[in-house]
């Protein structure tokens, strides 16, 4: 047996669906023909397709996201027998030999729902702009190579920067609370857009924003900035709000280093505060 | 210039590139993309970008090299200068992602390391671990989020581009798009769009692109007038993981590193690979190229394979076509060391270890060769004309495309590593024509358009959208269409084709194309409705997907990735010297003729049938003379030989290569 094969003609999905926000949530259940080599993205692929429960009502396809179907880009993360995980990488053999009942989806519980699986996180993306998560170069002209840099710098930079911002750090973290902006009737794109990142800078940046600090901070480059971000991480909703409870480590699909870079961030930005406390 | 805009389409490395470079000359960007941008395709490619770089030039290598492999391996279907000028900038644009933060594997002195691909003799390829393309794409997402601090990128992501918006002149002043979460349709104004969509692999059903790589945006392009060019060109890679949903890459250094590939003499054998004995197992390309074995060419892996399973029947699987490609005679510590990564990947999408059990692998279409026709202006060195607005603009005016959806730089065929590079070059060098574009329009930007323009392109798709929403007459499945759909594509046209079965195909693509109009949604509401959203682009796929099978069936030869067997020219086979050189010239004859005739881009229009029309345009190979690639050919040698005889004969009657070409052979690999 190579593959775990299971011995059923078909299986149940239960999926926690949502038609929108503010809009409450409810299981339904749909029966998808067993064939070897599933994984929970053909799973949904398949659901969209026949769009019936197994009660044969005809429903809407439920809503998700996906793109690389590679586990390198992050867009299809939810929680797969209630664990935070890729869809893409979730195989049906493995899950069936877990639990051969059903196979269970629900959305993240820390981000806003948009539809069914489908949950925003634009508060990451918004979280890395606060840090100042990028390389301040002095433009695109040919100014020659980059510096150069051990193999061991290397080394330690490249897992970090595996990070695709998908988020199970953040669904694993007792601090990262859901934080939910709703939009107010006939207010501007631009004037919903503030008050969300308003709302976002007051939460906690969480592991994956921390990490990158530590990247962009051990870059030659990078690390002549290196203030500015660790004072970020010092603004109400920084690293201080971290409770080492190291979860994010755990579920990381890419297995970066997140709870060493929260250590060195940590120490970092105290020796930070004591330096300014004495600078004045 | 405050307020003027330009608008990208697409958060790939091409436009990205684009927008961060537009932004530092101090124009204002919308960048609009279907992912946030670090989810973009770019991400998946794994290997690495191509550049001469300070090693390889003192071991002969140079830009003109690096011109000569992207052309050779292209088969001379790309305009030179265009490569040329990007082999230049490759160092450059390598300097500059550098620069960025991109962690590039080091050399123990700290220096870049680089490693050797395929269709080339140097180690050209700068890499970041396994994952290059991710690398680089999050270091330019980086610098757009810096931009978008500033003001001056607007972002845009989680939106689907449904037009470009045409002036009365036909000139592009914007596009309509679509949220994909709140279903709004909007027009935005613009002064120069970039279309910047990446490839059409789910055109083919599954392959090795992304979900979003639908080509439906170049598909609307198409459809808006823009030509669309090459695209019978579709690269398809000998080895990937054949899944249920994708299919996944699997890097040729399994084989590198001493993987056989082989499948049952007995068809269909059902028992474990492991218990088959050896003399059971048909290692066909050891057995076929003895001298090369396993370590084929791409193109050739690809068509044995292929050939293997679909013309021989002996694929391993019964319903599916794989052969196994066989690690388990080698030892685990080398393949932990070597090939951990790769390994890793088939282990956690087939839960099985290769190093234990073969892997299943067949080769999947993985990359676009042809797309959105686009311009340049060629100098007298034969470089592109830098700031000319000609470079990249397709033949709509205003409009541009770059990256994976145009259908420049890798001619019939890409090198490995040679795509990243394409992109972020074609993302960069497009800003500063577009910057002189601006500068030209003297009060008649987007911003001095009448609304009524945008107003009655916006209210022209909303229509269209509220029509499919509300219709009624049909009960066609748009995800089983798109199955057939692939279905039909993958046996026609990928590796080997036949006039007769791209005939079939493409009455079977009119007739899906018909029955498309009459999709039923399962899902009408208005809020994120991807059910809509997804039976939009299938019927975007049609026009694209019978571009390619009208190309295809219309190009009676082989060239790169277009291989039609009744077409080939086959080797020598006379048994005496004298007869051998008289075949030998006859080749080279007949090798003269098919260039006089089909040495050309094809260049498809949509007319107002939505059938495609064919016209075909003369290749600038101005700088390096088309020669043969006479790989694996019986009497190679002997061709080669009156090949390059005939080429000292015109150099001598003055009808030769300009000077700063490079000597021409007929090189035998």
């Amino acid at each position: 047996m190579q593959t775990n094969e299971q011995d059923i003609e078909s299986f149940e999905v239960r999926v926690l669906r949502q038609a929108a926000p503010g809009e409450s949530s409810y299981w339904e259940r749909h029966r998808i023909d067993y064939e070897p080599g599933l994984n929970v993205t053909s799973v949904l692929q398949r659901m969209a397709a026949q769009a019936k429960t197994v009660d044969g009502k005809q429903v809407t396809p439920v809503a998700w996201e996906s793109n690389c179907l590679e586990e390198v880009c992050g867009a299809c993360t939810m929680l797969v027998n209630g664990q935070v995980r890729q869809g893409c990488s979730a195989l049906v053999d493995r899950l069936l030999a877990e639990n051969s009942d059903e196979i269970e989806l629900r959305p993240m519980s820390k981000f806003p729902v948009v539809r069914d699986l489908v949950v925003d996180r634009s508060r990451m993306f918004r979280t890395l702009e606060k840090v100042k998560g990028w390389i301040p170069v002095d433009g695109y002209f040919d100014l020659g190579p980059g510096p150069r840099q051990s193999q061991q710098e290397q080394q330690q930079a490249y897992p970090l920067s595996e990070c695709m911002t998908c988020g199970c750090c953040l669904e694993a973290c007792p601090q990262y609370t859901k934080i939910e902006v709703t939009r107010r009737e006939g207010e501007s794109d631009a004037a919903y857009q503030r008050r969300r990142n308003a709302a976002h800078d007051g939460g906690f940046v969480g592991a994956a924003a921390i990490s990158q600090v530590m990247l962009f901070n051990t870059n030659p480059t990078g690390r002549m900035n290196a203030g500015e971000r660790l004072d970020a991480l010092m603004e109400p909703g920084g690293i201080q709000v971290c409770g080492n409870a190291q979860n994010c480590v755990v579920v990381c699909p890419k297995e970066i280093p997140l709870t060493r870079s929260i250590g060195r961030a940590g120490r970092a930005s105290t020796v930070r505060a004591i330096k300014k406390w004495f600078d004045g | 210039m405050a307020k003027e805009r330009v608008l990208i389409v697409g958060g790939g490395l091409a436009g990205l590139a684009a927008g961060m470079k537009l932004a530092e000359q101090g124009i204002h960007v919308d960048l609009m993309s279907l992912t946030p941008f670090k989810r973009s395709h770019s991400v998946c490619a794994q290997g690495g970008i191509n550049s001469v770089n300070d090693q390889t030039r003192q071991l002969g290598d140079s830009e003109w090299k690096h011109l000569d492999d992207t052309v050779y391996g292209g088969d001379f279907l790309q305009h030179q200068p265009m490569v040329w000028e990007m082999a230049l900038w490759a160092p450059k644009v390598i300097d500059l992602m550098d620069r960025l933060g991109v962690p590039f594997n080091r050399t123990i002195e700290g220096f870049r390391d680089q490693r050797r691909f395929g269709g080339t003799l140097f180690k050209r390829t700068a890499f970041a671990g396994a994952t290059t393309g991710q690398q680089l794409l999050y270091a330019l997402d980086e610098q757009v989020r810096r931009w978008n601090t500033e003001g001056l990128i607007h972002c845009y992501e989680g939106w689907d581009f449904l037009a470009p918006v045409l002036d009365d002149n036909g000139r592009c002043r914007g596009v309509v798009a679509q949220d994909l979460v709140s279903m709004e349709i909007r027009a935005f104004p613009a002064d120069a769009v970039i279309v910047a969509s990446g490839g059409c692999g789910l055109v083919y059903g599954r392959s090795t692109m992304s979900m979003a790589c639908t080509g439906s945006a170049a598909s609307r392009c198409f459809r808006a007038g823009v030509n669309y060019a090459n695209g019978e060109f579709i690269q398809v890679h000998p080895t990937a993981i054949p899944g249920t949903d994708k299919l996944r890459l699997m890097s040729e250094s399994a084989r590198g590193e001493g993987g056989r590939v082989w499948v049952p003499r007995q068809p269909q054998d059902l028992r474990d690979p492991r218990e088959i004995p050896e003399d059971q197992r048909y290692y066909f390309l050891e057995e076929r190229y003895p001298e090369y074995g396993n370590l084929v060419p791409r193109d050739i892996a690809t068509r044995e394979i292929f050939n293997v399973c679909i013309e021989e029947g002996l694929s391993v699987e019964k319903g599916r076509q794989c052969v196994y490609l066989d690690l388990t005679h080698l030892p685990r510590e080398m393949l932990d060391k070597k090939l951990g990564g790769i390994l890793s990947i088939y282990e956690k999408f087939q839960g099985v270890d290769p190093r234990d059990v073969p892997m299943k692998i067949f080769p999947a279409v993985h990359y676009a060769m042809g797309g959105l026709w686009v311009d340049y202006e060629r100098n007298a060195e034969g470089r592109l004309a830098a700031g000319s607005p000609r470079n990249q603009q397709t033949n709509v005016p205003g409009l541009f495309a770059i990256g994976e959806c145009d259908y420049q730089f890798h001619g019939a065929n890409r090198l490995g590593a040679n795509s990243l590079l394409s992109c972020i070059f074609s993302g960069l060098f497009v800003g500063p024509g577009i910057e002189n574009l601006l500068g030209s329009l003297q009060g008649r930007s987007a911003a001095d358009q009448p609304a009524s323009l945008y107003e009655a392109a916006a209210k022209h798709h909303q229509d269209e959208h509220n029509r499919l929403l509300k219709h009624t007459g049909g009960n066609e499945n748009p995800y089983l269409l798109h199955q057939e759909l692939g279905q039909a594509m993958t046996k026609a046209a990928t590796v080997v084709r036949h006039n007769s079965e791209l005939e079939t195909a493409y009455a079977k693509v009119c007739e899906l194309q018909e029955r498309a109009q009459r999709c039923a949604l399962s899902d009408r509401g208005g809020w994120t409705n991807q059910n809509i959203m997804f039976t939009k682009s299938l019927r975007d796929m049609f026009p694209l997907a019978r571009t390619i099978l009208k190309g295809a069936l219309a190009r009676d030869e082989c060239r790169g990735a277009h291989f039609k067997p009744n077409f080939a020219m086959p080797g020598l086979d006379a048994a005496d010297e004298a007869g051998r050189r008289r075949q030998a010239e006859a080749w080279c004859d007949r090798f003269d003729e098919n260039n006089r005739k089909w040495l050309k881009t094809t260049v498809a229009t949509l007319d107002s049938t939505g059938e495609p029309q064919l016209d075909y345009e003369d290749v600038d190979t101005s700088l390096i003379p088309p020669r043969p690639r006479l790989y694996g050919l019986v009497g190679a040698e002997v061709i080669d030989e009156v090949w390059k005889a005939r080429q000292k004969k015109a150099a001598a009657s003055g009808n030769g290569q300009s000077a700063t070409s490079a000597p021409q052979s007929a090189t035998v690999q």
